[in-house]
């Protein structure tokens, strides 16, 4: 199994080890509830190394980067990321990524589960064009710091001025000769930053962010766990649950970040999917009760089956049984009343609006 | 981990207890960590019949559902209430406080297989869940 460059770091503390994509990974130090609570008022330390990141140089990067993302990337600046799917001819998602661009090169972070697919996908579509194609993942470490408190404890520890970065934008310098890129994104629903280090440097950088082993400080170390719960509140899809191979980005809800007015790979489909109307869409569900809508499970109307649950959790922020699904468009205004088969029992559950939870500005 | 000697288990993590004529049932704590913060536990209503090898509930976690199984065919005695309010306490004290229900069984053949102490933490140790 692979380990992350904190890899010790987790263990010293004590953390409930999983294999996550391959990855020995921290699905939680103290407990879910508390890191996930501790985010939502505080800051907490994540463990992102293991998602891909990938490095393009030459003259055809831009070219190839648009073939396959879904969102046009003509306008990205110089310090700038954009989030985007990478989808099959048919609009199949393979993978949710963000490209940034530097001023020579560009970088791509991927979803670990996809790292190796992602690869061959570009080597496949790089094929005639000036690209230079370079997997970091090992080479570097990615951790993210969110929170109310995540931006002034960076700007106040590291002297990196990321307050004043627009989400979806990025600072990089070096010091020491270490090399550090910060981006002014997450996957949580707070503010805060994510980063990218040397793999050799980034067990210097942790006792800047958490002291004491993390169990008091203004920053704590939040596992997988939490982090699942933080994006389910923020409704963030997660590849393997939202996002898959059998979804196109516009039924995943996700139409944001297309634009059909550029060709990419996908964009005929999706322009007919489109054209047609989508027959199926991705929506909130609160239940009733404390039964929770797994994965997988039906959701029904009337006893009779009109779409399938992605996600669902206890909201902790809430207090509400919440989950996604895809359901026939035909029900998914919000309000309407459709049942959870829970195997043995069957919850009610009324379609809202996402997210579950918005940030106060 | 500690577990305790004065009960037995099965492999789906449920522990099962003598205490009079009843079998107190739980879940151990090597369950409670796999599961991670739990947020409910549905038990049946006293009176209702388990099978041997079937589910009598379910437990809810954040990350999670699981079933609890029972080793005997017999009926709920009892159920702790304390459950209802206060999930979290599965996490915290599996073996004594958060017991689950109490069983009153029909017949006892089914303990026999069961696991003692020393089993159940190898059974544990082996990676199963």
């Amino acid at each position: 199994m692979l380990q992350t460059p904190l890899h010790d770091f987790h263990v010293s503390l004590g953390a409930k080890m999983v294999d996550f994509a391959g990855w020995h990974m921290p699905v939680y130090y103290r407990g879910i509830t508390e890191e996930h609570v501790h985010t939502r008022t505080n800051a907490s330390l994540f463990d992102v190394s293991h998602m891909g990141r990938i490095r393009f140089d030459g003259p055809d990067v831009q070219a190839l980067l648009q073939h396959v993302c879904t969102r046009n990337l003509k306008d990205t600046a110089v310090g700038q990321s954009k989030y985007a799917h990478v989808c099959r001819e048919d609009g199949g998602i393979l993978d949710d990524v963000i490209v940034s661009r530097h001023a020579g090169h560009w970088v791509m972070v991927c979803n670990a589960s996809n790292r190796e697919k992602i690869l061959a996908w570009l080597h496949r579509h790089s094929a005639g064009r000036k690209t230079d194609i370079l997997d970091q993942t090992l080479d570097t470490a990615m951790f993210a710091v969110q929170g109310p408190a995540a931006v002034s404890l960076v700007e106040s520890r590291f002297g990196v001025p990321v307050g004043s970065l627009k989400r979806y934008w990025f600072v990089e310098g070096s010091v020491l000769g270490m090399d550090y890129c910060i981006y002014r994104s997450g996957y949580t629903g707070e503010d805060g930053v994510e980063a990218i280090v040397p793999a050799a440097a980034v067990a210097m950088i942790l006792p800047y962010l958490v002291s004491d082993g993390g169990a008091s400080g203004e920053c704590r170390p939040a596992g997988l766990g939490a982090r699942d719960t933080l994006r389910m509140e923020a409704a963030m899809p997660l590849y393997g649950h939202e996002l898959t191979e059998d979804v196109d980005t516009l039924s995943a809800g996700q139409g944001w970040c297309v634009d059909l007015s550029v060709d990419f790979v996908g964009a005929a489909a999706m322009r007919a999917i489109k054209a047609v109307g989508l027959r199926k869409k991705l929506v909130g569900l609160e239940l009733e009760g404390k039964r929770i809508a797994r994965q997988g499970y039906p959701i029904v109307r009337d006893g009779a089956p009109v779409g399938t649950i992605t996600s669902g959790t206890m909201s902790l922020t809430l207090d509400k049984s919440i989950a996604m699904g895809f359901l026939a468009t035909e029900w998914t205004e919000p309000g309407t009343h459709v049942s959870i088969d829970l195997g043995r029992k069957e919850a009610p559950a009324r379609v809202v609006p996402l997210p579950f939870y918005r940030r106060a500005k | 981990m500690k577990i305790p000697t004065d009960r037995k288990y099965l492999a789906t993590h449920e522990w099962f207890k003598p205490e009079g004529d009843l079998l107190v049932v739980g879940i151990s704590q090597f369950a409670a960590d796999e599961l991670t913060d739990i947020t409910f536990v549905d038990l049946p209503a006293v009176g209702t019949k388990v099978q041997a090898g079937k589910a009598f509930g379910e437990i809810e976690s954040v990350k999670a559902t699981a079933e609890l199984i029972s080793a005997v065919s017999g009926a709920v005695a009892e159920i702790n209430a304390a459950l209802a309010d206060a999930p979290e306490l599965v996490n915290g004290d599996p073996f004594h406080k958060a017991w689950m229900v109490k069983i009153k069984p029909g017949d006892r053949s089914g303990l026999d297989a069961l696991m003692d102490a020393a089993a159940y933490e190898s059974h544990c140790a082996a990676g199963a869940h």
